[in-house]
């Protein structure tokens, strides 16, 4: 009895500490709820890491830690809608790069279980406002050219930028299904003849003819596999005794529309074919790497289909494209009614997501809006937004504590708190500035 | 197609030229002379006179831009835009090569730039070797040719390179292009060690190569008879530098090579050089400082490859706070991407490292002109500087800001409403030369031949 107690002891203490460490009440700042209008002078009482109680008359019941936050701004952590964040720390050594496994179809691959949780590209992303991530298994980018990538990558998972393992990490495992629809590539090049430069490559000049032909045997390879797995899950369904294939079972709710798929899709052929493909399959969808959807747009509009878009900072798609055609591009969007989420698709510009965000909104993105797509909007698309995406009672107290607009490069993020928890803002980066700004 | 519509283009959009432009009622970031609410008079391509309370001259054009921000044009002191070839990786030191006579004005890039506020660039040769080619500095005078563009007041250059690039030939897994890398073709340097080599030993070959001009030079003065040395065009910008007559940016990353290099430049008495990308200056920033060298690095770029690992975003602040001369820059090639929106990475060292407003406006304006040596003529906003001018509708290290008008050697390069207004014009020329383009296949289609 007398060691039980002794035992226990230390678990009691921890659990009460961690108790205490996610409960507490934010008071004096501006709160920026996301799902409704900014509340001034006002409080949130965080019990148990969830949202209690918001407004401007908040009375704590007994003692509770008090975080003053005076003169700030307190917004929901921002959501990246595709990164390969934890999974790739330094791009030109394949020792550290776990993203695009080989082979075209990879479903039964799951993001999370290879995330790096001591990656130091974590608290630097974090440090930025960013508290969770959508992990994508595949190569980074768009489409798919006939020779690289995966054509199914696998599953993408929701995780916070935060915990001891990936489990700790976790929000969803299995969020979404990543696919690259199969893009008809011409070899570009200007200024120089390829085969001049590279004798191997001499006589594989592609013809337009050709090069579609080779999408078209993708696209075939994709229905094949769609195919055959739904011949696996009727046999399993029927009770039928078959040998169990991971891959297939992976495609099951793809299959039964509860697992988005998420299509790479640049250009209006690749979209347009994608919706064909997922409206015959009945398949629930989101868009991902759109660019130029073309006429396209108001299918994904009529069809609801919610887009993931990458960075804004890329130059234009065309030469003779409008200067600002990447800037314009989530206002054309909006305004078609189409919802969609931004991601960074990659890990050394992830901690600029609110700025490709700005960049929108200096070019027609209504503010609200911009702020939507790293924040609501991303955790509707995955659906998670029960549960995160905005300041609102019952959510998990997910937030920032800035001295101004997120989306604005100048403004610092001071506080940072996962599911109620504060979390670290320092990263490689500042431990250098601090050590080197010291240097005699 | 593309060709004819980027002619139609150039041809469209005849820069506006008046005698006297005068930009009233603007914030002014003068970036040299501070930050004031005032008007800037334009005349004959120069700034005439700037101030809170200025006369306009009778018959000017005047631009209303109350609630506007005018910033001086931004340089950017690292690119390699409008360029049909880069490097001339088949040799270690590549010195003889001049990228402006790659120089493509018809390049779309010289007109994104523009669009983002840049006036100048500094347009490089690549990495590939440890002394690389010479360089081309020149203005976004969209519409002009390649001798039009180029900015001739700027002091000649050339690029050398440090680091994982030039070894990456002499390094077995470096370069792994079928039919082109294998042991057989390696070259030296494969190491930092080599790197060094390489450096040291070109310019010890350019002293005895200058040394023997002298001797000659001396026995011609003395009535001598002598033959000349043969020219050495390899050696011969190399002597440049000795003598001071031609600028030098180094390729670096990490901070032992950069004090290597430091070291080399101490023996051969070279100063003035910029450091450029140099992620880890921050480590050796007294050492940059001691000897007056420049850096011209990128905002928050890491991660990429092995040297960038210990990059951090506070590398401009920490530099500049220990002395040294900071520039940020694009390295942009092929697209204008990143040059049009160096005012917002400038924004970055007001965020990461705490500079002020008009440090974080220098590092695109003042430092990088310093750092070309093109700092008497353009980067600030004064009188009797070229009226290179940037106006923007919010403040220019906002997110939201954009540019709506700008000006090189006085003239109206960009203007916003213009271009949105050009827009369906375009839109229908592309069409209809697209319609041609189907209809011309459809004709030359054999099913739409009658049987014979």
């Amino acid at each position: 009895m007398r060691t039980a107690t002794i035992a226990c002891l230390p678990v009691l203490a921890a659990a009460l500490m961690a108790a205490e460490n996610n409960t507490f009440l934010l008071r004096n700042a501006t709160v920026h709820p996301v799902s409704g209008p900014a509340i001034q002078n006002a409080s949130i009482l965080v019990v148990d890491g969830k949202i209690a109680e918001i407004g401007q008359k908040v009375a704590p019941k007994g003692k509770v830690r008090i975080v003053e936050a005076r003169g700030l701004h307190v917004y929901p952590g921002m959501i990246d809608s595709g990164s390969p964040i934890g999974l790739a720390e330094i791009a030109s050594v394949r020792e550290t790069v776990d993203t695009g496994e080989i082979g075209d179809f990879n479903p039964q691959l799951r993001a999370l279980i290879a995330v790096n949780p001591s990656s130091e590209h974590i608290p630097v992303v974090r440090a930025n406002g960013i508290t969770s991530v959508l992990v994508t298994p595949g190569a980074t980018g768009g489409g798919r050219g006939a020779s690289a990538g995966s054509l199914i990558s696998g599953q993408a998972s929701l995780m916070h930028l935060d915990g001891w393992t990936w489990e700790e990490m976790e929000i969803r495992r299995s969020a979404a299904m990543q696919m690259a629809w199969p893009v008809i590539q011409m070899p570009r090049f200007r200024g120089a003849d390829i085969e001049a430069l590279l004798p191997g490559l001499a006589g594989r000049r592609t013809t337009f003819a050709e090069a579609r032909r080779n999408q078209q045997q993708q696209v075939q390879k994709i229905q094949d596999f769609f195919d055959a797995a739904r011949r696996y899950q009727k046999a399993k369904a029927s009770g039928e005794s078959i040998q169990p294939d991971l891959r297939y079972e992976a495609m099951i709710p793809v299959l039964e529309g509860k697992q988005p798929l998420m299509i790479f899709a640049a250009r209006e052929r690749e979209i347009r074919e994608a919706l064909d493909f997922a409206a015959r399959e009945r398949l629930k969808i989101v868009l991902a790497g759109v660019r130029r959807p073309g006429k396209a747009l108001e299918d994904i509009a009529k069809r609801n289909i919610p887009v993931v878009l990458g960075t804004t900072f890329v130059s234009p798609l065309e030469e003779d494209d409008p200067y600002d055609e990447p800037f314009t591009l989530p206002a054309r969007l909006h305004q078609a009614g189409v919802k969609f989420a931004f991601a960074s698709f990659g890990v050394q510009f992830a901690r600029n997501l609110p700025y490709q965000a700005a960049q929108a909104a200096a070019f027609g993105l209504p503010y609200d809006e911009a702020l939507k797509s790293v924040t609501l909007n991303a955790a509707q698309i995955w659906g998670i937004d029960s549960e995160y995406g905005s300041i609102e009672k019952g959510k998990y107290a997910d937030l920032i504590v800035t001295d101004g607009d997120p989306l604005e490069v100048r403004t610092q993020v001071k506080m940072m708190f996962i599911k109620g928890v504060p979390v670290d803002l320092e990263s490689k980066h500042t431990r250098l500035y601090k050590m080197y700004s010291a240097r005699p | 197609m593309r060709h004819a519509i980027l002619t139609a283009m150039l041809l469209a959009a005849p820069p506006v030229s008046a005698e006297v432009t005068v930009i009233q009622n603007a914030t002014i970031y003068t970036v040299t002379k501070g930050t004031f609410r005032g008007s800037i008079v334009i005349r004959d391509g120069k700034i005439a006179d700037v101030g809170e309370k200025v006369m306009t001259p009778a018959g000017a054009r005047v631009i209303d831009a109350t609630g506007k921000h005018v910033i001086p044009g931004i340089i950017d002191a690292h690119t390699h835009i409008a360029l049909d070839s880069i490097n001339e990786s088949s040799v270690s030191v590549s010195s003889m090569v001049n990228v402006a006579e790659m120089l493509n004005p018809e390049s779309i890039s010289i007109y994104q730039a523009l669009a983002g506020g840049v006036t100048v660039c500094n347009s490089m040769h690549g990495s590939a070797n440890s002394i690389g080619g010479q360089n081309v500095v020149f203005k976004m005078r969209w519409g002009a040719d390649a001798r039009g563009l180029i900015y001739d007041k700027a002091k000649p250059s050339i690029k050398m390179a440090l680091g994982e690039n030039p070894k990456r030939q002499g390094s077995p897994q470096g370069l792994q292009i079928p039919g082109l890398s294998s042991p057989q073709n390696l070259r030296y340097p494969g190491t930092r060690l080599g790197v060094e080599d390489v450096i040291r030993d070109a310019f010890t070959r350019a002293r005895a190569y200058q040394r023997e001009w002298k001797d000659y030079e001396a026995r011609k003065a003395r009535g001598e008879k002598h033959l000349p040395p043969r020219r050495d065009l390899e050696l011969e910008p190399l002597v440049e530098v000795l003598e001071g007559k031609r600028l030098v940016h180094a390729h670096c990353y990490r901070a032992d090579e950069i004090l290597m290099l430091i070291r080399v430049f101490d023996d051969f008495n070279i100063r003035g050089v910029t450091f450029q990308h140099v992620l880890e200056g921050y480590k050796v920033a007294k050492e940059i400082a001691e000897r007056g060298h420049y850096a011209s690095t990128f905002s928050d770029w890491w991660s990429y490859k092995v040297e960038a690992y210990d990059a951090i975003p506070y590398n401009a602040a920490i530099m500049h706070r220990k002395g040294v001369l900071v520039s940020l820059n694009s390295d942009d090639a092929g697209g204008a991407e990143l040059m049009r929106r160096l005012n917002t990475e400038a924004a970055k060292v007001v965020k990461y490292g705490g500079l002020s407003e008009n440090e974080a406006l220098a590092m695109i304006t003042i430092n990088p002109a310093r750092q070309l040596a093109i700092d008497q003529w353009v980067g600030s906003i004064e009188a009797g500087k070229d009226a290179d001018l940037v106006i923007y509708d919010k403040h220019p290290l906002s997110s939201y800001a954009r540019v709506e008008k700008v000006f090189i050697d006085g003239r109206q390069y960009f203007d916003r409403d213009e271009d949105l207004s050009r827009r369906p014009k375009f839109e229908a020329e592309k069409e209809g030369l697209r319609k041609k383009m189907t209809d011309q296949q459809k004709q030359a289609a054999p099913q739409n031949r009658r049987p014979s």
